[in-house]
């Protein structure tokens, strides 16, 4: 069986008046039908990009110069705009970051769901009105009938998000990708997103690809996680291994910023330095600045190796002895 | 709250606002039922009394009617014509002002959208347009293609389609970055649908404030041109044409044939401006306190 998305080698590139900024570099990674995988990385490191590059979505200057996209087997990155518009919505969906701001202010949400519908398959306005009706059902949405009739700003952060949601599974796609879906959400509301969306993805068979800065929510909901930074994923492999036994210095430094219950009233630790600019990156690998466990090794690229079950691009990986 | 009541509260809140808003509603009724409403029929020259040429207000004529307004040089009514003066400077200035907000959103946002050449195209000729003056451009235009009520309302149009251009354009870009429109590109929706489904209506506001003055200005501009003789034909009279025929008068203390239609010219402009200053007080929300 061919799994639901491969990407190779993928490369988007901003053309700035600065300079070209490689937003995304050389990023592979595969998702098997039903898989939940995670992104993770600071803001810039291009995940987010990377999303947009798989939907199509790069506009200018924008653009994708290199590798592979291939859902289901089909190049994703050699079809024109219209074969990806046949795709978008109705088997790669997307859901956004901020709930306010991804429904449109002044359509009712009945009339944003019979058009997500109708853009895709020729059916009356009722029947797709009473499909609308089944998906907000399904995202455990009260009192549907009323829901349809509103404007988004009479719907709270979370219904918004939840409506969202049931617009991104109305064609059931086979893949979602979820910008920060979260982020703008409280806490509790945010766990009851991430138990729907486990759920409704485990039921549907759909892939995931999450989006997030956050580790703790990629560690509750996917089974493997890539660490992105400055446009390079430097680790993958199973979440449980890669938050347990962190191989990569950078990995190692996010996780030990978190926060625990064991360095109460202790300072918590730090990356020294910032994200590079993406117009100037230091030469080799782009972490060495930062990185305590540097060497002269390290200004040349490292190549993708693989330790354990985990793939790294690190000379020195933590636990080889320095 | 949403938008209408906001409005609706607006102009409660603003007295004057709410009487230049009855003004306006009366102005614009009025021109719809100037036949019914207008004591005679002024195109028609048959019930016109040569006798009761150049009467002062108030004027009893031969036949008996009572001339409120008195009447011009041809012994027609001056309130009938300009009641039916009104129906023409409303008529054009109204579809011209909607004929170049239709014209002027659409390239407005199709330049904001594409951006680009298609941005920088649309925009530079807004530039060129807003760099003549108003009234030199549509005299010239009306040199061209000749006099008549359409072609009026094809030189007001081509005149003042770039302020909407460039209002909408403005909005469009701001409202681009927002993520609905991504979104909306997400769900596999055409761009034409994108455009005018998703950012259009969100781009209306500023839309209905300049699209009120600019239909006053309209009116304003089409006066001027009649005025000039280069408006409507002399047979369908709009207000200009009325104070141009009444103004060699003025001088022999025939005041009313020319200060009349005047009048109402101001005081149709003014109110329609008002209700536009208005409109632009309740949807800009820098200016909300």
């Amino acid at each position: 069986m061919t799994a639901t998305l491969v990407v190779e080698n993928l490369q988007t590139h901003f053309h700035t008046r600065a300079g070209v900024a490689r937003a995304v570099d050389d990023v592979s990674f595969s998702l098997e039908r039903g898989e939940i995988l995670g992104l993770v990385g600071e803001s810039g490191s291009g995940k987010s990009v990377t999303g947009f590059s798989i939907i199509g979505l790069i506009d200018p200057p924008g653009e994708i110069v290199g590798g592979r996209i291939l859902f289901q087997g089909e190049d994703l990155a050699s079809k024109d705009e219209e074969a990806l518009r046949q795709l978008r919505g109705r088997r790669i969906a997307m859901i956004f970051q901020d709930p306010m701001m991804t429904l449109n202010p002044v359509l009712r949400v009945d009339t944003q769901m019979v058009e997500a519908i109708r853009a895709h398959e020729q059916v009356s306005i009722a029947a797709a009105t009473e499909r609308a009706r089944m998906a907000l059902v399904a995202v455990g949405i009260p009192a549907p009938d009323e829901r349809l009739k509103a404007y988004p700003h009479q719907l709270s952060g979370g219904m918004r998000q939840r409506v969202a949601i049931a617009i991104a599974l109305l064609h059931k796609p086979d893949l979602i990708i979820a910008d920060e879906p979260t982020t703008a959400l409280d806490v509790t509301i945010q766990a009851q997103i991430l138990e729907l969306v486990q759920r409704l993805c485990r039921e549907s068979g759909t892939a995931l690809i999450w989006i997030s800065h956050d580790l703790a929510v990629v560690a509750a909901l996917a089974q493997r996680v890539c660490v992105m930074y400055a446009g390079r994923i430097i680790e993958s492999g199973l979440v449980d291994e890669v938050i347990d036994h962190p191989q990569h210095p950078y990995t190692r430094g996010l996780i030990g910023s978190l926060p625990g219950q064991n360095q109460r009233g202790q300072p918590l630790l730090q990356i020294p330095g910032m994200t590079p600019s993406l117009l100037n990156l230091p030469q080799g690998c782009a972490f060495r600045p930062r990185c305590d466990r540097a060497s002269d090794a390290c200004s040349v690229a490292p190549a993708e190796t693989r330790h354990g079950g985990s793939v790294l691009r690190c000379h020195h990986p933590v636990g080889e002895g320095a | 709250m949403n938008m209408r009541q906001q409005v609706i509260e607006g102009f409660r809140q603003s007295p004057f606002a709410l009487a230049a808003c009855a003004v306006t509603a009366i102005i614009i009724l009025s021109a719809i039922f100037a036949p019914w409403l207008a004591p005679q029929n002024p195109y028609d020259l048959a019930a016109l009394e040569i006798m009761d040429n150049r009467a002062a207000p108030g004027h009893v004529g031969v036949d008996g009617m009572r001339y409120l307004l008195g009447t011009d040089g041809q012994g027609r009514d001056v309130l009938s014509a300009m009641l039916y003066g009104l129906r023409t400077s409303l008529g054009v200035g109204v579809l011209a002002g909607l004929i170049a907000i239709a014209v002027g959103t659409a390239l407005g946002l199709l330049a904001a959208y594409f951006g680009g050449w298609v941005d920088a195209l649309v925009m530079r000729i807004v530039d060129l347009m807003l760099g003549f003056p108003t009234i030199l451009v549509a005299l010239i235009l009306l040199a061209i293609l000749g006099q008549g009520t359409d072609k009026v309302i094809i030189a007001l149009v081509l005149v003042q389609w770039s302020y909407f251009a460039r209002t909408v354009r403005g909005t469009a870009l701001a409202e681009r970055q927002k993520e609905y429109v991504e979104a909306a590109r997400s769900l596999g929706l055409s761009h034409r649908r994108v455009v005018f489904r998703h950012l259009l209506p969100n781009c209306l506001p500023p839309v209905i404030v300049v699209g009120t003055i600019q239909i006053a200005n309209a009116i304003s501009i089409e006066a001027t041109l009649s005025f000039l003789g280069l408006g409507v034909p002399i047979t369908e009279p709009s207000l200009g044409l009325l104070i141009a025929n009444g103004y060699q008068y003025l001088l022999s203390g025939l005041y009313w044939i020319s200060v009349y239609p005047g009048l109402l010219l101001l005081v149709t402009i003014f109110s329609i401006n008002i209700v536009g200053d208005r409109l632009r007080e309740i949807l800009n929300p820098r200016l909300q306190r």
